[in-house]
């Protein structure tokens, strides 16, 4: 049932207790690289928690997670902080920051410990936010931007780590339709350039529309998992979420979602 | 630019008060006793600026120093913007280890019990503002309350049985701040804590800037998380303990200094350390010359006079939070 990565990342038997409840129930799964990987379930299925268990910043307890040939378990933090960057699902601060500077948070794991930004870290920051269309907000007190805005800078702070593996937990959350668009779109450049994706979403149609493989959690365990087209199916929506669905094809679209409630 | 003021800020404020000494015979009497020259003062004029002034201003600049370091860190690694040692119940920690020891006539112990009465009220706000759940900036103040209320009313015990007469005020003085009593080992003991703790800090700004989305986005970005935070905490204990064992309790410096820098350069910590730090010293040095100047021939105790200003501002940052939120 799951997919064989080579290079992309393999989890198996994953397990996370969170104050004593078990979270995370033995999970076996993997996001190949080169591709989009959407983890999908319901609200409190373990998405978000899964998502940093893999990103290797919650104490897990069982499991094996290999990334491509290494063990990321058993990986030095700071490497780890160069492999790995992860797109928290809600992440504020209360400091006045310029956008700038958010982004260059993210070369922290390339600089020694009593050392400050090079040159070089600030042009890769700088580039960063040019991915992501945020360049004239460059100035701006990252306070003061509007939830959108700071997901996008988020996302260039998470690129600008250089990572191999990019995790994300709902990036297109506070997103208009159109920046849901590119960003989806740009996950998908990033993943053909072999960098690999996986990105909890809780919007089914753009799961459907731009992911090429899908995680389905439910309740700490993986009901399914495959490539998107064969695995999103009515039927299992309708088992995980309890509505019904009806997949809509047309020609020259991407496939959409219609949704209405189980009588 | 601002260690020249820093340097000025020393200059000038040894040549305040009676004597009448001027900033020439400042740097003759430092060159006199470095051994470069003989000194442009008489014996008693000289003993006043080296004996008395000059280890008294550099205290205070390294206490200021300190202190703002302190806070700094705090606030950081808490995320909260209202951290300070004195707010959290350091100072007072600290206040207890020192007058336990004192009493017990142990003088050389001093910085060290300091030190260990910080660290315990440290980790005594945390739990307390972690035991009603989730660590926010207002239940650390709280706790950071409570804890101080504890360790004052045992000082106050401490002293309410041992102490008598002249003593009494001698040592009230102290608990309210004051570097009247600072001579060369007390410079001594602060610069020591400014070069064991303040230094490292000061330059592992970045380590903090990751703390600036929270703990878990700072693991991300490969911190390890609660060493750093504990090792930072120390730190921030070592220099409160040792200032605390030199000067007193000095309230609102490691709170109101950062804030201020903080509104000029930004919060990036590379820049802020630092900065806060020489502020942080001018600040105290001329807080403390206030005190031992303006109402000559009495002294205030510096903890008054730093009270009288930063009480107001640290209301008014206080309403502005609120606003905010
Ligand atoms: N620190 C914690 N301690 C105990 N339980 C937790 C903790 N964090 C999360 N949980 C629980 O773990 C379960 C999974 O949470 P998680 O945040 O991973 O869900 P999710 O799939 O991301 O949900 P959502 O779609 O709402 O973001 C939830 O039932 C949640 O209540
Ligand atoms: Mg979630």
């Amino acid at each position: 049932m799951s997919v064989p990565a080579m290079n992309g990342l393999d989890a198996q038997r994953v397990t996370v207790r969170l104050d004593g409840r078990l979270i995370i129930d033995g999970i076996d799964c993997s996001a190949p690289s080169g591709a989009v990987t959407a983890l999908i379930g319901p609200n409190g299925a373990g998405k978000s928690t899964l998502l940093h268990a893999l990103a290797t910043i919650l104490p897990t307890e069982a499991g094996v997670i290999r990334f491509g040939d290494d063990d990321l378990l058993a990986m030095k933090r700071r490497t780890r902080a160069r492999t790995i960057a992860l797109v928290e699902q809600d992440a504020t601060t209360e400091l006045s920051l310029s956008v700038a500077d958010v982004v260059s948070l993210g070369r922290i794991p390339y600089q020694g410990m009593f050392s400050d930004e090079s040159v070089h870290d600030r042009a890769i920051a700088r580039n960063a936010l040019d991915t992501v269309g945020m360049s004239a907000f460059a100035e701006r007190d990252v306070t003061e931007l509007s939830g959108g805005e700071r997901q996008r800078v988020l996302l260039a702070r998470a690129l600008a780590q250089e990572p191999r593996l990019l995790l994300l937990d709902e990036p297109t959350n506070h997103l208009d339709i159109s920046a849901q668009l590119s960003t989806l779109a740009l996950l998908h450049d990033l993943a053909a350039g072999g960098v690999t994706v996986m990105a909890a979403l809780h919007d089914l149609t753009l799961a459907t529309g731009w992911s090429d493989h899908v995680i389905v959690l439910s309740g700490g365990h993986v009901v399914a998992s495959g490539p998107t087209g064969a695995t999103l199916t009515p039927r299992l929506i309708e088992d995980v979420y309890g509505v019904h669905a009806e997949i809509i094809e047309r020609q020259g679209h991407r496939p959409t979602i219609a949704f209405s409630p189980r009588d | 630019m601002l260690t020249a003021a820093v340097l000025a800020s020393i200059t000038f404020a040894v040549t305040f008060g009676p004597a009448n000494i001027t900033p020439v015979d400042v740097w003759g009497s430092i060159l006199h006793h470095l051994g470069l020259g003989p000194s442009p003062l008489e014996p008693l004029r000289d003993s006043i600026v080296w004996d008395l002034r000059l280890p008294r201003i550099l205290t205070a600049g390294a206490v200021g120093a300190g202190l703002a370091i302190a806070g700094v860190v705090m606030q950081a690694i808490t995320r909260n913007p209202l951290a300070d040692p004195y707010l959290l119940g350091l100072s007072s920690g600290a206040s207890l280890g020192a007058v336990a020891v004192l009493l017990l006539g142990s003088a050389l112990l001093l910085p060290f019990a300091a030190f260990l009465g910080a660290m315990i009220a440290l980790a005594a706000t945390l739990v307390l503002a972690g035991a009603f759940g989730r660590i926010t900036p207002g239940r650390t103040i709280l706790a950071g309350i409570a804890v101080s209320a504890l360790a004052g009313a045992v000082t106050s015990l401490i002293i309410f049985w041992t102490v008598t007469g002249d003593s009494y005020r001698e040592i009230l003085g102290w608990l309210l701040g004051s570097l009247a009593g600072a001579r060369w080992p007390a410079v001594g003991i602060a610069a020591v804590a400014i070069l064991v703790a303040g230094v490292p800090i000061t330059l592992s700004g970045r380590v903090l800037d990751a703390f600036a989305f929270g703990d878990t986005s700072a693991a991300t970005l490969g911190i390890n998380v609660q060493a750093t935070r504990w090792i930072m905490l120390t730190g921030a204990a070592v220099l409160t303990g040792a200032m605390v064992s030199v000067s007193g309790a000095i309230g609102f410096v490691g709170l109101i200094l950062p804030h201020a820098v903080r509104l000029l350069v930004g919060p990036r910590h590379r820049l802020l350390l630092p900065l806060s730090a020489l502020v942080g010293a001018s600040f105290l040095i001329w807080a403390d010359t206030a005190a031992r100047s303006l109402f000559d021939p009495r002294e205030l105790p510096v903890g008054i006079v730093t009270a009288i200003i930063g009480a107001p501002v640290f209301a008014a940052l206080l309403a502005r939070r609120r606003v905010n939120s």
